[in-house]
């Protein structure tokens, strides 16, 4: 009998790179088995994400579109904010382990989470946004619908920021150590979608205002993504891994394109067509790549333990 | 803290894990007094340990280290001498639980109001409650708690909240027989672990170290205080963990800035007429 016993606990080597916040180490972990739990969230999340952040960011598109004189553009972004508001709740509910005790957010409020948070802007984007668009498609009630039409609109940034907050308010390295940058990129990701859903919506020659937005969204979104990459050195990793890898490779291509489409040759239909397609699947791409990125940061402990070692030398 | 006002002290656990020996009958026991769900069973080839990591139907855990043997043979044979210093083989064992921290993230983040503080200043899930959003299992930075996937809901280690109502010690403490499980005031447990890390390290133990004791750190101090042999790291522990609202500020900050960059790109979306 001369095989080794068990494994032992496993080493794992994490290197630091240039820009990187983890140094050379070498990493003792137990048996290579994460430190973390992995999210049980599934696709409903990064899905909802998406919804939230377009119907936000195109509530805040309408209102002020009707402010600045642009009735086509503003009916066409209260359109989408409905869409997003009636599909997003589903969403949510879908994903809950007891989906049938959804109201048990409403319970209470607490400000240290951002679900809960998250859960009462919803609760009064949703209707508010709903509102918007019905009543100014029956005509009805023309003051109520400016005031709901103000309040999302006001409410919509927020929408589509804090499930960033969400997310980054983890135990998850590549979420929470990207804290500073991630609502930028979700912030960029929804104005791209919303600018490019309305472009879709409204004849060329009303969709300046709605180009210019998916433009610096998209901006916004790949500035902020690679910053966010940048910064996290050694514990970004996980993008440049498996699916998550190809999700942000994607968003990439497809928000770099529609980006360059749309802000060039927009005011030709067909090409601002393809470019807010791009647009779109590239919002979409992002999201998952940040979704799938933390479930490989929760899994390999390299992640979790050396920037925690670090820190512990660090303080000496 | 707390809202409790009624001059209960803070109860938590001491887990010394230099005299566990690895029987795992505070793993059984736990199952037993809280009828926790069998685990699907399979063979790690991990050492002893077949459970591998805390979750929603593991509220005990016994972790084994074995390293430096080369060879099962020469495994036996250096059994009797594990004590001593100048031999490379050692096996460690540790029964890991909830820390049932003092800034609890799973708590902080729950959105239905499931999780809580009790009297003991302990953490426990309502059952009653928890809709089974998934928050509070990427939130711990313990990898503790979990959705259990037959119910839909999140479950971890309640520090047997009815025994403690009725002035029993935990199941899994009461099983204990090395003592490796200590319960009490956590005063107690905190003075009893620097006591015993004084002796430890009196006989050569020179790696030995207490974790989760003290209220600093990113959780501003645990419930439940560990004795340990070697590094955190290499029981499965985060060396130095943070709960992640500790930064809520930061967090919050930096969304109110983005959501500003947002409403201003909109804005300027129409600043130059139409186009």
């Amino acid at each position: 009998m001369t095989t080794p016993v068990g494994r032992g606990p496993g080493r794992r080597r994490l290197r630091g790179g240039p820009g990187s916040v983890v140094p050379s180490a070498q990493i003792r972990t137990y048996y290579d088995r994460p430190v973390l739990k992995q999210p049980v969230w599934t696709w409903e999340i990064p899905a909802y994400f998406f919804t939230g952040g377009l119907a936000g960011a195109s509530a805040s598109l309408g209102s002020m579109a009707r402010r600045g004189g642009h009735p086509l553009l503003a009916r066409a972004a209260r359109r989408i904010a409905l869409g997003g508001v009636v599909v997003s709740p589903a969403l949510l509910i879908s994903d809950l382990g007891r989906p049938e005790r959804f109201h048990h957010m409403l319970r209470v409020f607490r400000p240290t989470s951002p679900m809960s948070v998250g859960t009462w802007v919803l609760t009064v984007f949703g209707p508010a946004a709903g509102a918007s668009a019905v009543l100014a498609e029956l005509g009805w009630w023309p003051r109520l619908q400016r005031l709901a039409e103000t309040v999302a609109g006001g409410l919509g940034p927020v929408m589509a920021t804090y499930t960033a907050v969400l997310v980054a308010d983890t135990a998850i390295p590549v979420w929470h150590e990207a804290r500073h940058e991630l609502p930028f990129v979700f912030a960029g990701s929804a104005a791209a979608s919303a600018g490019a859903a309305a472009t879709l919506l409204v004849p060329t020659a009303e969709s300046g205002p709605a180009r210019r937005l998916a433009v610096t969204g998209g901006l916004l979104e790949l500035g902020a993504a690679e910053v966010m990459r940048a910064r996290l050195g050694e514990l970004g990793e996980p993008y440049r891994l498996a699916d998550a890898h190809r999700w942000s490779r994607a968003a990439t291509v497809c928000t770099a394109a529609g980006t360059a489409l749309l802000g060039l040759v927009g005011r030709r239909r067909r090409v601002a067509v393809a470019g807010s397609a791009l647009l779109l699947a590239g919002s979409v791409c992002q999201r998952w790549a940040v979704y799938r990125a933390g479930f490989i940061s929760a899994a390999d402990p390299k992640y979790t333990v050396a920037p925690q070692r670090r820190r512990i030398e660090e303080r000496g | 803290m707390t809202g409790y006002d009624d001059g209960q002290p803070r109860m938590g656990f001491f887990t010394d894990t230099s005299v566990c020996i690895g029987c795992k009958a505070c793993e059984v026991a736990c199952k037993e007094w809280n009828g926790v769900p069998e685990n699907p069973f399979a063979w790690t080839g991990e050492s002893y340990d077949n459970t591998s990591s805390l979750g929603a139907n593991t509220w005990r855990h016994v972790a084994f280290i074995e390293s430096g043997g080369q060879s099962t043979a020469s495994t036996v044979q250096s059994a009797s001498s594990v004590q001593s210093e100048d031999e490379d083989f050692r096996w460690l064992m540790s029964s890991d639980v909830c820390k049932h921290c003092t800034t609890a993230a799973c708590l902080d983040v729950c959105p239905t109001g499931a999780l809580f503080k009790t009297e003991f200043e302990t953490v426990v899930v309502q059952e009653d409650v928890c809709n089974g959003c998934g928050y509070c299992v990427p939130a711990c930075p313990y990898g503790v708690i979990d959705r259990r996937e037959s119910d839909g809901r999140a479950w971890k280690c309640t520090l047997c909240y009815d025994r403690l109502k009725v002035g029993e010690e935990p199941a899994c403490a009461k099983a204990c027989p090395t003592d490796s499980i200590n319960f009490g005031t956590l005063e107690a447990m905190t003075a009893m672990a620097a006591d015993r890390l004084d002796v430890v390290v009196a006989a050569g133990r020179a790696g030995a170290q207490l974790y989760g004791d003290g209220p600093s750190g990113g959780v501003d101090g645990a419930g439940s205080v560990f004795l340990l042999l070697d590094d955190p790291e290499v029981y499965g522990l985060p060396p130095d963990p943070i709960a992640g609202s500790k930064h809520l500020p930061s967090l919050w900050g930096a969304a109110a800035a983005a959501a500003v960059t947002l409403a201003g790109a909109v804005a300027a979306a129409f600043v130059g007429g139409r186009r």
